[in-house]
C-alpha cells in the first residue's frame, strides 16, 4: 500500500472483525440452540453458551425426526438431498459439455437456432412458470421421484456458455493433430477435450452441487411423499408443521445439519469455488 | 458466432449431442412458458367441465393491475429488492476494500466471509427468524433495552426489515468476492500516482477506485435485483409466509400462493407473464452491459 497508517490498519481490522462476527453470528446462535434441552426455550431469552443436550438433540433429529408433525428422520432427507444434488450436478455437466462440443466443433444447419433455445433457459427460472411446469411433470408421472426432482432442473445455459468459451481457447492444432492420427469426433472429445476441461468441470461441480443441494421451491412442489423430502424443504415442515412454537432445539439441529455439506464443500474447495463463481457469471 | 476454423463433419452427430439439452429445454422450459402465456389469456373453466375455459383477451391482466393486493405486492417487492441490494452490496464493498488493504490476513478473512454463499435462502430465513423471535430472540431482547418493542408477527415494517436482513446476509459473500476481484484488477500505479499528487485516502477511493469499479457494481446491481426478486422464495415461505397483512408478500410468493393454494390459474398465469417480462428485461440489460465491457 502507499502509506502505512497504523490507525487505518487498526480500524480496518476492527471493521473486518465486526463483519466476520455478523456473518458468523446466526450460525453460532443456531449451534448453541441445538445443544440445549427443550425446557430452555420456554423460559425466555435464548442463552449464548452451549448447553448439555447436544447428543440427544442430534440423535433425535437424525433417527426419529418429528413424526407427529409429519417430518421423517433427517438421515433419510439428507440422503435424498445428496442424490438430488449429485443428479443435478452430473446431469448439468454432461449435457452442457455435449452441447458445447456440438456448437463449437461442428457446422450444421440451425446451429444458431439451437444456441438461442439454450440461451432462453436463462430467462425462464422455475419461479416464473411454477404452475405449468408442475402440470408437465405431473402429466409425465414424475411426481414423487428422483427423476422429477432432478431432470427438469438440469438444463443450464451458464454451463454451456462456460464450456463453449473454454473450447474456443483450445488450440486448433490439437484437433488437427487428432484428425491426422485418425481420431473421430467422439474419441477427440473423450481423450483430449475432457482431460483439458477438468479444472473447469471441477469448479462448476462445486457451484452446481451447492445449487442442487439448496433447491427449495421445486422439491416443495413435486414431493408429497415424505420419503422423497429433501432436507432444505423438510426444514420448513418442522418450523410450521406444529400448531404451537416450533421445537427450536430440534429445528436448529436440523439447520446445522442441512447447512453443513455445502459449507464444507466451500471451505475445502475454496479456490475452485471462487473460480467457478467468477467465471460462470461473467 | 464462430466455430473452429476446421470442424468435424457428420450429418447427425451434432444433433445427437445437442438432443438431451434441447429436449429437456423444450419440455420443461419452453412448453410450460408457452402454456403460461396461453393460460394468461383464458378464464379457467370450472372443475366439473360444465363451463369450458373461455378466451378473454387481456382481461386477466386488467383484473391483475386493478387488484390492490397485486399493486401492494409490486410495492413490497420493490422495497424488498432495493433494501436487500443496497444493504448487501454496501457491506460487501466495505469488507472488500478493507480486505484488499490486508496482506497477511487477506486469505483468512476471505475464508470467513465467503461461506454463507453455501446457505440456502430458506435456511438463512429460519436463522434470522429465530434471532428475531419476539419472545426468545436475542435482538428483540437487546432492542427492548432501547425501548423498542419488536414484533414481526404484528408489525409489517419489522417483518420487512427481518427478511431484508436475512436475504442480504446470504448475498454478502457473493458481492464480496466480485468486489474483491474488481479491486485487485486496479493497477497500483494509478493509486500511487494519486498519492504522490497528494490525494487523501478517501479522495483516492471516490475519484479513482470507485469509478473503476463501476462496471462490476452495475453487474452486481442487476444480479442482486434478480436474486432478491426470484431466489428469495425460501426466505418468505419458511418464515413470514407473506404476512403480517401482506407486508412481505413478494411477487414470486404471490404467484405460488395464487396458483397452488388459491387455485386461481388465470391470474397466476398472468402474474407469471409479468415476471417473465421482468426477467427478460433484466437479462437483456445484463448482456448488453457485458458486450460493452468486452469493448473497453
Amino acid at each position: 500500500m502507499v502509506e502505512n497508517n497504523r490507525w487505518g490498519n487498526f480500524f480496518a481490522h476492527l471493521v473486518l472483525i465486526a463483519g466476520v462476527a455478523i456473518v458468523l453470528f446466526p450460525v453460532y446462535v443456531a449451534f448453541i440452540a441445538s445443544t440445549h434441552p427443550p425446557g430452555t426455550f420456554v423460559r425466555g431469552v435464548m442463552p449464548l453458551l452451549p448447553g448439555t443436550n447436544a447428543w440427544d438433540n442430534y440423535m433425535t433429529v437424525i433417527t426419529e425426526g418429528r413424526s407427529r408433525a409429519g417430518t421423517p428422520p433427517i438421515a433419510g432427507m439428507m440422503w435424498n438431498s445428496f442424490i438430488m444434488a449429485m443428479a443435478i450436478t452430473i446431469g448439468k455437466l454432461s449435457i452442457s459439455l455435449l452441447s458445447a462440443f456440438a456448437i463449437v466443433y461442428f457446422r450444421f444447419p440451425f446451429r444458431m437456432f439451437f444456441f438461442w433455445i439454450i440461451f432462453l433457459t436463462l430467462m425462464l427460472p422455475v419461479e416464473v412458470r411454477i404452475v405449468p411446469t408442475f402440470e408437465v411433470v405431473a402429466n409425465l408421472g414424475m411426481l414423487n421421484s428422483f427423476a422429477g426432482l432432478s431432470i427438469p432442473l438440469i438444463a443450464s445455459a451458464t454451463a454451456t456458455f462456460l464450456f463453449r468459451q473454454f473450447f474456443m481457447t483450445v488450440p486448433e492444432e490439437l484437433m488437427e493433430a487428432a484428425r491426422v492420427d485418425g481420431a473421430g469426433p467422439m474419441k477427440f472429445f473423450k481423450d483430449i477435450l475432457l482431460p483439458l476441461s477438468i479444472t473447469n468441470i471441477a469448479a462448476l461441480f462445486v457451484i452446481m452441487f451447492i445449487y442442487g443441494w439448496n433447491q427449495y421451491l421445486w422439491p416443495l412442489l413435486i414431493t408429497t411423499d415424505p420419503s422423497y423430502y429433501t432436507i432444505v424443504m423438510g426444514l420448513q415442515r418442522m418450523v410450521t408443521g406444529g400448531d404451537s412454537e416450533p421445537l427450536w432445539h430440534l429445528v436448529m439441529a436440523t439447520v446445522v445439519l442441512a447447512a453443513m455439506p455445502p459449507v464444507l464443500v466451500i471451505l475445502f474447495m475454496q479456490r475452485l469455488f471462487v473460480k467457478g463463481l467468477t467465471e460462470t457469471e461473467k | 458466432m464462430q466455430t473452429k476454423r476446421t470442424t468435424f463433419s457428420s450429418p447427425w452427430l451434432p444433433y445427437a449431442l445437442l438432443a438431451p439439452q434441447v429436449i429437456i429445454t423444450l419440455i420443461f422450459f419452453i412448453w410450460p412458458s408457452w402454456q403460461a402465456l396461453v393460460q394468461s389469456l383464458y378464464r379457467q373453466g370450472d372443475a366439473f367441465g360444465i363451463r369450458p375455459p373461455t378466451f378473454v383477451w387481456f382481461q386477466n391482466f386488467q383484473t391483475l393491475f386493478a387488484d390492490p393486493l397485486y399493486l401492494n405486492s409490486l410495492q413490497v417487492t420493490f422495497v424488498f429488492s432495493v433494501g436487500t441490494t443496497l444493504l448487501s452490496m454496501g457491506l460487501a464493498l466495505l469488507f472488500a476494500v478493507m480486505v484488499n488493504r490486508m496482506i497477511r490476513s487477506r486469505n483468512s478473512y476471505t475464508t470467513f466471509l465467503v461461506w454463507p454463499y453455501a446457505i440456502a435462502p430458506a435456511i438463512a430465513g429460519v436463522l434470522w427468524w429465530f434471532i428475531f423471535n419476539p419472545t426468545l430472540g436475542i435482538l428483540p431482547y437487546v432492542l427492548d433495552m432501547f425501548g423498542y418493542n419488536w414484533n414481526h408477527r404484528r408489525n409489517g415494517n419489522d417483518a420487512m426489515i427481518m427478511i431484508i436482513i436475512a436475504a442480504a446476509w446470504k448475498q454478502i459473500s457473493y458481492n464480496f468476492l466480485f468486489f474483491l476481484a474488481g479491486l485487485q484488477s486496479i493497477p497500483n500505479s494509478l493509486i500511487e500516482a494519486a498519492a504522490i499528487d497528494g490525494a487523501s485516502r478517501m479522495k483516492r477511493f471516490w475519484t479513482i477506485v470507485f469509478p473503476l469499479l463501476s462496471p462490476i457494481t452495475f453487474f452486481l446491481l442487476v444480479v442482486n435485483v434478480v436474486y432478491a426478486m426470484f431466489d428469495t422464495f425460501g426466505v418468505i415461505h419458511a418464515t413470514t409466509e407473506g404476512g403480517p397483512a401482506q407486508a412481505t408478500n413478494i411477487l414470486v410468493y404471490k404467484v405460488y400462493r395464487d396458483g397452488f393454494v388459491n387455485l386461481n390459474i388465470g391470474s397466476s398465469a398472468a402474474q407469471s407473464v409479468v415476471l417473465m417480462t421482468i426477467v427478460v428485461v433484466l437479462t437483456v440489460i445484463q448482456f448488453r452491459y457485458i458486450e460493452r465491457r468486452v469493448n473497453y
